[in-house]
């Protein structure tokens, strides 16, 4: 247990001081490096909270995929005007401590006012399991395999329509 | 386990996604897909279609709840799949000119029909979000399909920010519906809605699921997207997102608010779907008399019609949905049939678009203009049409809720409404031409339109069939 | 609980420290005696002209939209590979056919971006 305790305080160290240095940080693709080491921590959180697909998700497509998108299309932008329009907007600013402000009260407000309940119910006994890939494969292959195949076709779509919108030569 | 047989069951769905990996097997393997896939394309949308409609009354829940066939899926089904062929059928002609004869155009259609067949069916909140997605994504890239012209590529970006907006929605949604049930499950939401609805979590997460669709179907504070996107995608690709798109999104309304309609509970939301009812049908009447571009009109006019049609969602009773589900089947075939007459009249760069160039159609193209003031006719909602009975339907539905102002607001908005109509068979019949049309021969874009005039004739004289049917359906 | 993932935590923290030893033990023994040139970015002799940030063509951007498509697919593959083992024994060959359609429809979608030249360098 307390081996928990220390990864945790690690982890979400690691987490909150990325996602500080992602957005503090002049060069774009520094922030997507700095966010890219913030999936990881996450990934480690959601390890703690037996969540392993979810953990494995995280790496493969969020910090494999996703991130690849991200630094081609910022490779893709030209960042320097990025800049001066970054520059301009700086009122923009208070706006956003505004809103950070506004979501760490909620976020305080669902943690002080949701104690946990010494009693573990049932449903809690049981949600211990349903991060496992084991439980996740049971389900989606039995109980979920028609959206399973739905999601097939949607990636097929998704495959077609990227390839018509970058690709298609116009005769 | 049984539940992997089921999938037999499903014979329409089967049929559409057997063809998407064929056609898009024909589409890799020969040059002249373009010429073989409409074909095939409209073969399986027929075939799906009058599968849906034959077996209407065998309503049967597959997978363990998580998908039901039959009932009300199959009379959506049939709006989708006929009113996608007849959309392929305008679009054969209509593609080739505006040199965006690909086949994945086709391919893209199959897939965004599966995905509404797969919102209409589902009864999971899981099987609602794949399916939403399937046909908005097919959707967003059918806008944008022909990228040589500034206007397509715009609707497309916009349909596909605003769209992807209002799926972040729904996601929340249903992210507190499942926090709030523990279950996705549609049907035990709608058998513990009761209980469920006085948790103010739940509440929310309804509200925002139901907002999602609000978008999707173009009411009105949600609608800021409707006339740019209906005004900058191809022709037939406008006909098809506003009729069977807006069905799909109604479909899904339909079931997670089932509760309401059938057992009488209170309807949590009826306020709100009384303003946006009234605001939709004002906004879209009183904008659309403004507009010189035809498909901006018929754009502001979907926005009217939306709200027609959610007066029957305020109403919250059996009768209610009924004369939705026949409103949407009367607007799919005649709103079709209008974006099919606007297709062959546009000329091969959508130049001819303003509703001056329709002044003396009649002289020039008799079958054209007589159809085009048919389907002016019954969007108005002028009696032997079928746009009459739905408005009917949804009107006589809200009195009998108590919602008599309604009904009102919703007769004083039909009446504003023809006028733009009406403007139309005015330019028609009654205006000399001024500019120098030509009309090119497209036989199967006048057999989409004459298929769709005689759907709307035949569902206009004889309302009580498919009425009879839609009720008959709505009690299981 | 998380003690099974005791192994790992050590092989990533053995990682980790290893190579900041190694980036800083060369920092640390190795002369330091900076100068202008020498720090200046290495580009064949010549003086360096312009920015860094290089605009990128699109073509990779369409590599990375096949590459999340396809590493979902994995994701997917991935409990069914763990699972595979009691869905067998429990169903038999129903275990196997939805996986067989997923993979014959998404690899119908790689041979058709193979077909229409996507991967194609030119």
């Amino acid at each position: 247990m307390i081996l928990e305790y220390i990864l945790f305080a690690i982890l979400g160290l690691v987490a909150v001081v990325t996602s500080v240095a992602m957005i503090t940080r002049p060069s774009p693709v520094m922030s997507a490096i700095f966010l890219v080491l913030n999936f990881f921590a996450l990934a480690g959180l959601y390890l703690l909270l037996n969540a392993q697909f979810i953990a494995v998700v995280q790496v493969i497509v969020y910090a494999g995929a996703i991130m690849v998108l991200f630094l081609f299309v910022l490779m893709l932008l030209n960042t320097d005007s990025e800049h001066a329009i970054l520059k301009e907007k700086r009122k923009l600013k208070f706006i956003g401590i505004f809103i950070a402000v506004l979501v760490f009260i909620q976020i305080g407000y669902i943690v002080f006012y949701s104690a946990p309940s010494d009693s573990v119910t049932k449903e809690i006994a049981e949600s211990i399991n349903a991060g496992k890939i084991e439980t996740i494969g049971t389900e989606l292959y039995t109980t979920y395999v028609l959206p399973f195949l739905a999601s097939g076709f949607l990636l097929l779509g998704a495959t077609i329509g990227a390839i018509v919108l970058a690709m298609k030569k116009f005769e | 386990m049984t539940a992997n047989t089921e999938i037999f069951q499903l014979l329409p769905h089967l049929v559409i996604g057997v063809g998407i990996v064929l056609s898009v097997v024909i589409e890799i393997s020969t040059k002249k897909s373009e010429s073989i896939l409409p074909w095939f394309t409209i073969l399986i949308f027929v075939f799906a279609g009058a599968h849906s409609i034959i077996n209407v009354y065998d309503y049967q829940i597959l997978f363990g709840g998580m998908y039901a066939i039959g009932g009300v899926t199959a009379i959506f089904n049939f709006i989708f799949t006929i009113g996608a062929a007849i959309m392929v059928l305008n679009a054969v002609d209509y593609i080739k000119k505006s040199k965006m004869n690909f086949g994945e155009f086709y391919i893209l259609v199959q897939s965004s029909v599966l995905g509404m067949m797969l919102m209409a069916g589902a009864r999971d909140l899981f099987m609602i979000f794949i399916g939403l997605e399937l046909m908005s994504i097919c959707f967003y890239v059918l806008a944008g399909i022909n990228r040589s012209r500034m206007g397509n590529t715009e609707a497309a970006l916009k349909y596909f920010l605003l769209g992807a907006f209002a799926t972040g929605f729904i996601v929340f949604g249903i992210a507190l519906i499942y926090g709030t049930a523990k279950s996705t499950s549609i049907d035990q939401i709608v058998f513990a809605y009761e209980y469920f609805i006085t948790d103010v979590l739940f509440l929310t997460g309804l509200a925002l699921f139901v907002i999602g669709f609000l978008f999707k179907i173009a009411a009105f504070p949600f609608h800021m997207w409707v006339p740019d996107v209906y005004q900058g995608a191809a022709t037939p690709v406008t006909g098809l997102m506003s009729t069977t798109g807006k069905a799909a999104a109604f479909s899904v309304l339909i079931i997670i608010l089932s509760a309401v309609f059938t057992q009488n509970i209170t309807n949590n939301f009826e306020i709100l779907f009384a303003v946006i009812a009234t605001l939709s049908m004002l906004y879209g009447s009183i904008v659309a008399i403004a507009q010189d571009n035809l498909k901006r009109m018929l754009a502001y006019s979907s926005i009217a019609h939306a709200g027609y049609m959610t007066i029957g969602l305020a109403a919250g009773n059996i009768e209610s949905v009924s004369g939705i589900i026949f409103y949407l089947t009367a607007y799919a075939f005649m709103n079709l049939g209008a974006f099919g007459v606007i297709a062959l009249i546009e000329g091969s760069n959508e130049e001819n678009l303003d509703i001056n160039s329709y002044s003396g159609l009649n002289s020039k193209s008799p079958i054209l203009a007589g159809f085009m003031a048919l389907f002016m006719f019954a969007l108005a909602g002028i009696p032997p049409m079928a746009g009459f009975f739905g408005k009917y339907y949804v009107f006589v539905a809200s009195i009998k809720a108590d919602l008599t102002w309604l009904a009102i607001v919703g007769v004083f908005s039909s009446a504003i409404s023809v006028y733009f109509y009406l403007r139309v068979v005015v330019y028609m019949y009654f205006k000399d031409s001024t500019s120098s049309i030509i009309i090119k021969n497209s036989f199967t874009g006048l057999l989409a339109v004459i298929i769709s005039g005689l759907l709307v004739l035949v569902f206009g004289i004889l309302p009580d069939t498919l009425f009879s049917i839609i009720t008959s359906v709505l009690s299981y | 609980m998380i003690e099974q993932y005791l192994p790992i935590i050590l092989v990533l923290v053995v990682a980790a420290v290893f190579a900041a030893a190694i980036v800083f033990s060369s920092r640390l023994f190795g002369p330091q005696q900076p100068s202008k040139i020498k720090i200046m970015p290495y580009e064949s002799g010549k003086d360096p002209v312009g920015s860094t940030h290089e605009r990128v063509s699109i073509k990779y951007y369409i590599v990375a939209m096949m590459f999340i498509i396809f590493d979902i697919e994995v994701i997917y593959l991935y409990p069914w590979g763990v699972e595979f083992r009691n869905l067998y024994n429990e169903y038999g060959f129903f275990a196997f056919w939805p996986m067989l359609v997923f993979l014959i429809v998404l690899e119908l979608g790689f041979l058709y971006i193979y077909k229409k030249g996507a991967l194609k360098w030119d």
